[in-house]
């Protein structure tokens, strides 16, 4: 159990210095979500008070392209020298690299949210009617959903003709009810009309349902050849 | 709810139905035809 | 079995001009909505049927990836069984919404088990993976067919085309679109990895179902509805003419997936016999001159 974690920690510790060195995904993934934004004030223009209305959407819309970006290059980045094909033959278990690569996924995501949130709040005049702090735990189970099912999305559209247009192919269909989640739970404490409680027990059984889904087919879609 | 116009719905909705299963059989016989030639050439 | 298709045919044509003259001539008309409601004759029997075909493509799909190992296939098993018994005390224990009886739910949990033994006894594993791609395609063409044919009944008695809050069209909406994402992949991917990819993401798909329905449900709750005629029960003669139409489109599916899976199959010998004749033709793709006889076998049809 312990070599487990200690193989999780290195990847996620290489990917973590790899993303640190070259900033790629970071980078563009910043610069595509501030353009997003910046296009939606233009065509929008709103109010203060529909504009609570609508940036639920906004937000998670934004996050949702910027976060394929960084999901495209998880695995890209292991086909350069085979080492994917290396892990596949070396006796490390296939969840620990999954594990790594989601949550360093899912520290990149978040990274990206913590940083623009305060562009959005500028841009749209925003504040919660609701109570705020609800949206954390909105965001990271969001986040998560997002995440998990993207890391493992991309590992099996990399094994297709047209790599980087699979994975939002393949992955929005699956991700509708988290995004609905995420879009109606933050528009509900924004407004503060309605309780947020269903949509983050909504997140949390998604989350559950497909991490577990997720680890227990992950070895089968790394060894499919 | 006049029924007189709503009824071209109602014929609407068979049409497109059928219209639907025509095209989807359409090419699978095309599809058919397709690798039936495909195997032919391969025989030779 | 090819002398069976044309007879089964015309059988299905038959019963389907028989649906057909007792949906519009048989069947009363509807007292609120007129003659437009004899939509649901071809509406919610193709619903019916894709619901099935994609529940087909599930458990053809799991039984796909648990017959990788012979430890998985046992565990698969004894996790079905244990499933459909679960799912019949569960049934009867549990206190259920009020008009939702416990036979019914558990008729439909133990579907899940029949379904199972049933593919796994006249499917062997290597046509499960036909059996899944036949049934998501058709399953999309006639879920297709729902999505049109809703629209159309709700402009007349709706007013609108589309009611995003509608629980059921919009959940079949999602559906759809997972089941085009299966096919999408299926299309894109190099086939000696498709059939695994394409059974895990079928796997994902139905588990994203009861999710898809619930954040759906919750989110109408929230938003101001079209009246839908509430769950007032239906006259026993449109019942009876719905499940007549149900019968005769399950028929009609039958033959398309019989059809449908004969093409699987002859693609599969096709793809079989050009990797083999490259084998023995190193020289290039000069099939014409070649002299190498592969030994063919047609098609089921």
């Amino acid at each position: 159990m312990r070599s487990f974690w200690s193989i999780a920690l290195a990847t996620l510790a290489k990917d973590i210095r790899l993303e640190w060195r070259s900033k790629d995904a970071l980078n563009a993934m910043l610069f595509f979500s501030l353009l997003v934004v910046v296009i939606f004030v233009f065509s929008f223009d709103p109010l203060a008070e529909e504009s609570r209305h609508i940036v639920g959407g906004l937000v998670w819309v934004a996050f949702l392209f910027a976060a394929v970006v960084a999901l495209n290059q998880t695995w890209a980045r292991e086909l350069r020298n085979q080492v994917l094909d290396a892990y596949r033959v070396s006796p490390a278990a296939a969840n620990a690299l999954f594990l790594a690569k989601a949550l360093g996924n899912f520290i990149l995501v978040g990274l990206l949210e913590g940083l623009m949130a305060p562009l959005f709040v500028i841009f749209y005049n925003l504040r919660a009617l609701g109570p705020a702090w609800q949206l954390i735990p909105v965001a990271l189970l969001g986040t998560w959903a997002l995440v998990v099912n993207g890391t493992f999305f991309a590992a099996m559209s990399i094994r297709t003709r047209s790599r980087e247009l699979m994975l939002p192919l393949l992955l929005f269909p699956v991700s509708i009810p988290a995004v609905l989640g995420m879009v109606a739970g933050t528009t509900s404490i924004l407004t503060g009309e309605n309780p947020a409680h269903f949509w983050i027990v909504l997140l949390l059984t998604y989350d559950v349902v497909f991490t577990t889904a997720c680890i227990g087919l992950f070895e089968t879609v790394l060894q499919a050849e | 709810m006049n029924s007189a116009g709503s009824i071209k719905f109602l014929y609407a909705a068979y049409i497109a139905t059928w219209l639907i299963h025509a095209l989807y059989i359409g090419s699978l016989v095309r599809r058919y035809s397709r690798l039936r030639r495909q195997m032919k050439d391969l025989g030779k | 079995m090819k002398r069976a298709f044309p007879i089964l045919a015309v059988l299905t044509a038959l019963l389907l001009a028989y649906a057909f003259y007792q949906a519009l001539w048989v069947a009363p008309t509807d007292a609120l909505q007129g003659d437009v409601y004899r939509i649901i004759y071809y509406h919610v029997p193709s619903a019916w049927t894709a619901f099935l075909l994609f529940f087909i493509n599930f458990i053809a799909s799991v039984e796909y990836l648990a017959s990788a190992k012979p430890s998985t296939k046992r565990a698969a098993k004894w996790i079905v069984i244990a499933i459909g018994i679960a799912g019949c005390v569960a049934a009867y224990v549990v206190p259920l919404p009020a008009g939702i009886r416990p036979s019914a739910i558990a008729m439909t949990v133990l579907a899940i088990p029949a379904f199972y033994f049933l593919i796994g006894k006249y499917f062997p594993e290597q046509n499960l993976d036909l059996l899944a791609v036949t049934a998501a395609e058709v399953g999309v063409v006639f879920c297709t067919i729902v999505l049109v044919t809703g629209p159309i009944w709700a402009r007349p008695v709706w007013g609108i085309w589309w009611a995003p809050g509608d629980i059921r069209l919009t959940s079949t909406l999602v559906l759809w679109l997972i089941y085009v994402s299966y096919l999408v992949l299926r299309r894109f991917s190099d086939s000696a990895q498709t059939q695994k990819l394409a059974a895990v993401l079928a796997v994902f798909g139905a588990l994203d179902v009861p999710l898809v329905y619930f954040s759906i449900w919750f989110f109408r709750t929230q938003h101001p509805q079209p009246v839908i005629g509430g769950g007032g029960s239906m006259d026993p003669r449109m019942l009876h003419v719905l499940l007549i139409s149900w019968m005769a489109f399950l028929c009609f599916a039958f033959l398309v997936c019989w059809l449908r899976y004969g093409l699987e199959k002859l693609r599969r010998e096709v793809e079989e016999a050009e990797a083999l004749e490259s084998l023995l033709e190193p020289s290039g793709p000069a099939a014409q001159t070649s002299k190498a006889r592969v030994p063919l076998s047609r098609g089921i049809l």
